[in-house]
């Protein structure tokens, strides 16, 4: 088990993390979140010990190891560039750690023999990585940091410099790999939608705080505030802000919707909801019958669906479609919310139907 | 903007390469349209940035023509061919200026100042940087770094085209939304001509007229985003198109039935097959759809990814994917059936065609 107790870090009079609690559990696959400069790498060192943090404690199963340096932990590493060392072969790349702690052959030998067959690299053993490709150098950088039998495995973006179907094709493989070892599994990305691949447990990271941390699909389901809505979103959320009035919500123009029921006990008055481009239609549903009037500003075709991207009072929605939906710019059309699917947010920003629930 | 003319384009690395037939690059004949907007799409190495050099100057053709607008150009330097390019890595002048960075290239051909602020002011606004245009450039992000160069690349009004190389791999997801839409609409605009080399299939299809899928030096499919998905004309673009790719199985035919296993699958024609070795069927995962009757399958993996679920499956001992909407309930004793008009044979890997009913 990690545990992070108040962990901040400070630099040049600014915070890089906020003062953090986080408790991740062994075996278990941890995704932090967020864009670029949110502080994902920054946090990744101080759990790894490249950096001492300012305030805070951490503790490995129990032990604070807050004062100790990455080379008395035991952390394995893997980055967005393919590191691996160019003169050995992809066996001695991958038996390396093992040299170094004073193994035996015979157990090095059944080790390199386990991870290269879970990663797919027994062909290419005898290879030095820079002939291979880049999603098999990655392997290899992947498989080195398996057999190191770390406590915790941190891997800062490690798909972000593979081809689209190789990230997808390891992607689909890597939760496999985290379950069969015992390990802290940390992995940072910029992707949603690679979170949501993933799995397991997510920490979403803006601006040096973690926002929320939990199941993966439960915060994509649940966000408790807006930033972290926003932040799990691919297609970019929608938002629109409105004024609740009983059982309407009133919109600019003069538009008006029903409350949905799960909305019903949110208090009267002015609040953000927010959804998710494919709760956003071009046709009426039974859940999505009352037509609001958008104008269009670019279609965008993705084989089998299309990003429609229109503004609505001053605000930028995307919908996603089934289908091929080509409309021309600068059209009038009728959207419609699916309203079930409706998030809302006070002016803080805060869930009011996690508040909801939490109340109930 | 300029009409592009690949003629009987090939290129080898070397000349003993080039004598054992060894094309990195195979041959390539097409004529592409004056403001056409074009991607080439594929994995490392399959050859598309091979082209894209060919058509920028950098690399010299081991064989064949590049012409633009009907002029052969295939002996002028990149510098001469008039185009505009954005590479991977932003390419600034960090000592200068938002605003400075912009202005370079048109400052460098003597364009008035007037107009250079007009069409300088034009680009910050489209690329949001209109806030920072007197910062230097030094201490910006990567991902503003890279707008720069991408406003660079489109400041230009008088350039033959504008080619792309993985522009937006350094950028944010959500920034990448907002510069993909707004270069979308920039080219609606202005009717630039414009070559996009990526490996990302979302660039590609939603920036594209016509996306040029390459596979292994040759170009295995030119087509619009919807032939590419409903009709792929390989299987690797099947494969590479779509998350998760088309499912691809063994399979026989027999009139217009295929069979896969113990099953029978009616199909929308009988295959116009000429003694091809290797059939196989080509269904997408969207196109499968998932109920009570049908054919069986066995569950091994239901991925829920938020606005869907990906079902992994097995399906006569294949794998199978299969997708269904979020709210989709999966029965306990599954089948499925397949949309006849989805369905396609493909034979030695390439799709055959059908004789109507």
């Amino acid at each position: 088990m990690l545990e992070l107790k108040n962990i901040s870090k400070m630099a040049g009079g600014e915070y890089h993390i906020y003062p953090t609690d986080l408790t991740l559990q062994r075996g278990s696959l941890n995704v932090l979140l967020g864009p670029t400069l949110s502080g994902k790498t920054s946090l990744m060192r101080l759990m790894a010990g490249l950096d001492k943090p300012t305030s805070g404690t951490i503790h490995v199963d129990g032990v604070d190891v807050t004062g100790q340096p990455v080379q008395q932990r035991n952390v394995a590493m893997v980055y967005q560039q393919f590191i691996n060392y160019p003169a050995l072969t992809v066996y001695e790349n991958i038996a390396s750690p093992m040299r170094i702690a004073g193994k035996d052959a015979a157990t090095i030998d059944r080790e390199v023999h386990k991870a290269s067959e879970l990663l797919r690299l027994t062909p290419y053993l005898q290879r030095t990585p820079l002939s291979l490709s880049g999603g098999q150098q990655q392997r290899t950088a992947l498989a080195r940091a398996l057999v190191k039998k770390a406590t915790l495995v941190l891997l800062d973006e490690p798909l972000a410099n593979l081809d689209y179907k190789l990230r997808e094709e390891l992607r689909e493989e890597l939760p496999k790999i985290f379950a069969q070892s015992g390990a802290i599994f940390v992995y940072a990305t910029t992707e949603p939608s690679e979170a949501l691949l993933l799995g397991g447990n997510t920490a979403t990271l803006s601006e040096g705080r973690v926002t929320q941390f939990g199941e993966t699909i439960a915060i994509y389901r649940q966000p408790v505030d807006l930033l972290t809505a926003k932040t799990f979103a691919d297609p970019p959320l929608n938002t629109l802000g409105l004024v609740k009035s009983g059982q309407r919500f009133l919109l600019a123009d003069r538009h008006v919707l029903d409350v949905p029921t799960h909305l019903a006990g949110v208090a009267d008055g002015p609040l953000t909801v927010a959804f998710h481009p494919h709760h956003l239609s071009l046709s009426a549903t039974p859940y999505a019958a009352k037509p609001l009037q958008a104008r269009t500003l670019v279609s965008e075709i993705a084989g089998s669906e299309s990003f429609i991207h229109v503004e609505f009072a001053g605000a930028r929605w995307v919908i996603l479609a089934h289908g091929i939906h080509d409309i021309d710019p600068d059209k009038e059309i009728d959207v419609y919310i699916d309203t079930r699917h409706l998030m809302a947010f006070d002016a803080q920003g805060l869930s009011l139907l996690a508040h909801a629930s939490m109340a109930a | 903007m300029a009409r592009i003319n690949l003629d009987h384009i090939r290129h080898a690395y070397s000349p003993a390469a080039r004598a054992a037939g060894d094309y990195a690059l195979k041959e390539v004949h097409h004529e592409w349209a004056d403001g056409g907007a074009y991607a080439l799409l594929g994995p490392s190495g399959c050859g598309k940035t091979t082209l894209l050099n060919i058509i920028s100057g950098l690399i010299n053709p081991s064989d064949g023509k590049i012409l633009f607008d009907g002029v052969d150009v295939t002996n002028l330097s990149t510098q001469a061919r008039n185009i505009a390019q954005v590479f991977q890595f932003p390419v600034v002048y960090d000592t200068m200026s938002v605003y400075d960075n912009l202005a370079f290239p048109l400052r460098n051909r003597h364009v008035p100042e007037d107009q250079v602020h007009r069409r300088v002011t034009e680009i910050l606004e489209m690329t949001d940087l209109a806030a920072m245009a007197k910062k230097t450039a030094q201490g910006l992000t990567a991902d503003q770094k890279q707008k720069i160069s991408l406003g660079r690349g489109l400041v230009r009004a008088d350039v033959n085209a504008i080619l792309f190389d993985e522009p937006l791999t350094v950028i944010d997801p959500h920034m990448k939304w907002v510069l993909r839409s707004q270069l979308k609409r920039l080219h609606r605009q202005s009717g630039f001509t414009m070559v996009y080399v990526t490996h990302d299939q979302t660039e590609a299809l939603t920036f594209a007229d016509k996306v040029v899928v390459m596979y292994d030096g040759q170009i295995v499919q030119i087509g619009t985003p919807a032939e590419l998905f409903e009709k792929p004309s390989h299987t690797f673009v099947g494969y590479f198109i779509g998350s998760p790719g088309m499912n691809v199985l063994p399979a026989a035919v027999n009139g217009a039935t295929a069979t896969v296993g113990d099953q029978s699958i009616a199909l929308p024609g009988a295959p116009k097959l000429s003694g091809q070795s290797r059939i196989e069927l080509g269904i997408r995962p969207e196109f499968v759809s998932l109920g009570r009757e049908g054919m069986p399958i066995s569950i091994s993996k239901v991925e829920d990814i938020g606005r869907q679920k990906i079902i992994r499956t097995r399906f006569c001992d294949h794998p199978m994917s299969i997708v269904v909407a979020e709210d989709t309930d999966i029965p306990s004793d599954p089948k499925v059936t397949f949309a006849p008009q989805a369905i396609g044979i493909y034979a030695d890997s390439w799709r055959v065609g059908m004789e109507a009913k």
